[in-house]
């Protein structure tokens, strides 16, 4: 049996805004995903470190105070650093997001991207769907 | 006699709704039905079909609702609200570097403001300075950055302390902020009892909800009393709190958890405050609120005439103040951030006005209405504009301000008031229940325990399922979307802010007296060691130009810092 779907949610950052990372994590916990929640104002070392050591396939990155151009890509250098493969893993943002930044966030390694308004089930079908993608990129090899 | 014709007046109109019910409305429910939509508040209150008399047939006028100016407040705190006065319309607003900020301010006052509100960078909320590792990234994004006095004197450059009061939504260096704030008023040689504001001061609803945490509970309270104590004999026009419901909502919490945590973390306070030995009377007339003013229009205006009526009843009863003065609840309210959407932005403007006619329909003090690019980014001139034209345009032109609390008497506002004070006096005394007698120990173990982060997050989790299985309608999120690309303005803060601030700090600390802010510092240590009121010594630090962060620092290795325990 292939084994369920893992994802880490993180806050990074010093933003407090939670809402939506806790209500993502409880929704896609309900889908079958096991899921870890970093908790509050995680430095880009502490989110790569968590992504490396709990082996995820999805790490998740919710963000409220603009600095995600500078945070996000931060996180996916540390997980390089820490010897985790970020190509490996499904990245995705969650917040408030201006579009003139999604070409830049994405050209850093994001996959997804999601605005206030998404519908849960919208990032549940994504994720399966680019983790089975990773997943038979990986076994090729 | 009274009575026995209430009883029979009652009487009739329950015969002629039976009537209704039979002759009218059933037969014509039988042809046509109703909406399937749930006929609730966000509370999940239940909406009946129609309110009548009987509905509100336990409500005294005289005891409950009552005039304006008057115990229980029902109906307003001043017998004259917006007749006399107009609300202060007051938009939050803040980023970059001092400079940018103090010319945002300047055109918001020059567009017809009437008072400031200040938003800072996470970095100072957080009581970290902007070359502080941790800070990296986040530098006058969300808000202004504030290292030290230096950024202070450019932010209130030209800005007359003795003519306009200045809002700041600040938490863990509240002290600090106040401290700065004094200097100011010192240096433009503004007497310290002309200062008028608010800080929000409010760090027991950072544990509920927003999070912006540093020190434990415990002594974040005792630095609360701390600015109680030095404001009420130091700055006695200013606002020394301002408690707040509306991050615990924005945490998505319904309006009734709002209301009860609210005024129990109100409560919590004067506990603490009279413990120290405060004169209740004293320091009630620089308690304020903040509340927020959500979607639904009249469960948001029930929420404000209820927490009026609560506060004016714990205060003279509870609390025993003898001051009618200090019976009132005066409360600032922001429309609700939560609810605008980023999908077809210029819906929010609608929203917002909505929620702007609750507030000022509930009688608030103060007023800040959103932007609608807020779902994108920091607001844009245009955005901020248009708020506060809507503020303007129910001010002015929609005739609402005209009469005090037109909508008492409703039969269903009425009833709905009712309802949520008796909710939410529920909650308020399970807390106390917890705290075994105490609502501030209450409050206490309800952080520790992580019951109001339960019962928020259920809240919320609650409401995401009902907008995910399309029972709420969201209008242009989950109904009526339609494909678009985004064509309005987006604020973006200049990187170099970072760089420019780091270099300010630098050179704020080459040339002060590093002996003097030294001495402060020890000072400030000796008196949070030894339990002594903790302003005096951060005055002098911060005249120093101590920085937020060397001051926090001593705080930190004083009383320890905390972090949330993790609940989802």
């Amino acid at each position: 049996m292939e084994r369920p779907i893992k994802v880490l949610v993180a806050k990074v950052g010093l933003d407090g805004h939670d809402r939506g990372a806790k209500v993502v994590a409880r929704f896609l916990r309900d889908a079958g995903f096991e899921v870890v929640y970093t908790g509050l104002h995680r430095t880009p070392q502490e989110v790569a470190m968590a992504a490396v050591q709990e082996d995820v396939d999805v790490v998740g990155i919710s963000i409220h105070s603009g600095a995600h151009k500078e945070l996000v890509p931060k996180v996916i250098k540390y997980i390089k650093e820490f010897g985790g493969n970020p190509e490996e893993m499904v990245i995705l943002v969650g917040g408030i997001i201006p579009e003139d930044d999604f070409e830049e966030l994405k050209k850093a390694g994001v996959d997804g991207i999601f605005i206030p308004g998404t519908p849960i089930q919208e990032i549940i079908d994504f994720i399966k769907k680019a983790v089975a993608e990773k997943r038979k990129a990986v076994a090729k090899k | 006699m009274e009575d026995e014709l209430k009883k029979k007046e009652i009487e009739r109109i329950r015969k002629k709704r039976e009537e209704w019910e039979k002759n009218c409305l059933q037969p014509f429910l039988e042809k046509a039905g109703e909406r399937d939509y749930p006929f609730e508040t966000l509370s999940g209150i239940e909406v009946k079909r129609v309110y009548d008399p009987e509905d509100i047939a336990h409500i005294d006028f005289v005891r409950d609702i009552g005039y304006p100016g008057e115990f229980p407040f029902t109906r307003g705190v001043y017998p004259t609200m917006y007749r006399g006065r107009l609300w202060t319309m007051r938009q939050f607003s803040g980023f970059g570097t001092a400079e940018d900020t103090n010319r945002r301010w300047k055109m918001l006052l020059k567009e017809g403001q009437t008072g400031l509100s200040t938003a800072f960078d996470f970095p100072t909320l957080m009581g970290l300075d902007s070359d502080d590792p941790l800070a990296d990234g986040e530098v006058g994004k969300v808000g202004v950055a504030v290292d030290t006095l230096k950024d202070f004197e450019i932010l209130f450059d030209g800005i007359p302390l003795d003519k306009i009061s200045t809002s700041f939504t600040i938490n863990p260096p509240a002290a600090i902020i106040l401290a700065m704030y004094t200097a100011i008023g010192d240096m433009q040689g503004v007497p310290r009892d002309q200062l008028r504001g608010t800080i929000q001061n409010d760090m027991l609803k950072e544990f509920h909800a927003q999070n912006t945490i540093v020190l434990p509970p415990e002594p974040s309270v005792k630095i609360i009393v701390d600015i109680f104590e030095w404001g009420i004999e130091n700055v006695p026009k200013f606002n020394l709190i301002s408690i707040s419901g509306y991050h615990i909502r924005e945490a998505g919490s319904t309006a009734v958890q709002e209301l009860a945590f609210t005024i129990a973390d109100g409560m919590a306070y004067v506990e603490a405050a009279m413990e120290r030995g405060i004169d209740v009377d004293r320091l009630a007339p620089q308690l304020s609120f903040f509340f927020n003013a959500h979607n639904n229009f009249f469960e948001e205006i029930a929420k404000f005439r209820a927490a009026r009526r609560m506060w004016a009843k714990i205060m003279r009863d509870e609390f025993g103040a003898k001051n009618p003065r200090s019976w009132w609840m005066k409360f600032h309210v922001q429309t609700a951030g939560c609810t605008l959407t980023a999908q077809q932005p210029l819906n929010n403007i609608v929203r917002v006005t909505i929620q702007a006619m609750a507030a000022v329909l509930g009688g608030c003090q103060s007023l800040h209405t959103n932007s609608f690019d807020e779902a994108w980014a920091l607001p844009s001139e245009e955005a901020v504009r248009v708020a506060l034209r809507t503020q303007q345009i129910i001010a002015y032109e929609s005739g609402i301000p005209d009469t005090i609390d037109p909508l008492a008497g409703s039969y269903y506002v009425e009833w709905l008031t009712d309802k949520m004070e008796k909710l939410a006096w529920k909650y308020i005394e399970e807390i106390r229940k917890m705290g075994e007698g105490s609502v501030l120990q209450g409050v206490l173990r309800g952080i520790e325990n992580g019951f109001f982060v339960k019962e928020i997050s259920n809240a919320a989790a609650k409401y995401q399922k009902e907008v995910e299985e399309g029972r709420r309608i969201i209008v242009g999120v989950n109904k009526f979307t339609i494909k678009e690309k985004l064509k309005i303005p987006i604020l973006k803060v200049d990187p170099e802010v970072q760089r420019r601030q780091i270099e300010r700090l630098k050179k704020v600390k080459a040339e002060r007296d590093n002996e003097a802010v030294k001495e402060a510092l020890e000072w400030l240590r000796n008196a949070a060691e030894n339990d002594e009121n903790v302003m005096p010594p951060i005055l002098e630090a911060v005249k120093n130009y101590a920085t937020v962060g060397e001051i926090m620092g001593v705080l930190k290795e004083v009383y320890g810092t905390y972090r949330k325990p993790i609940i989802i």
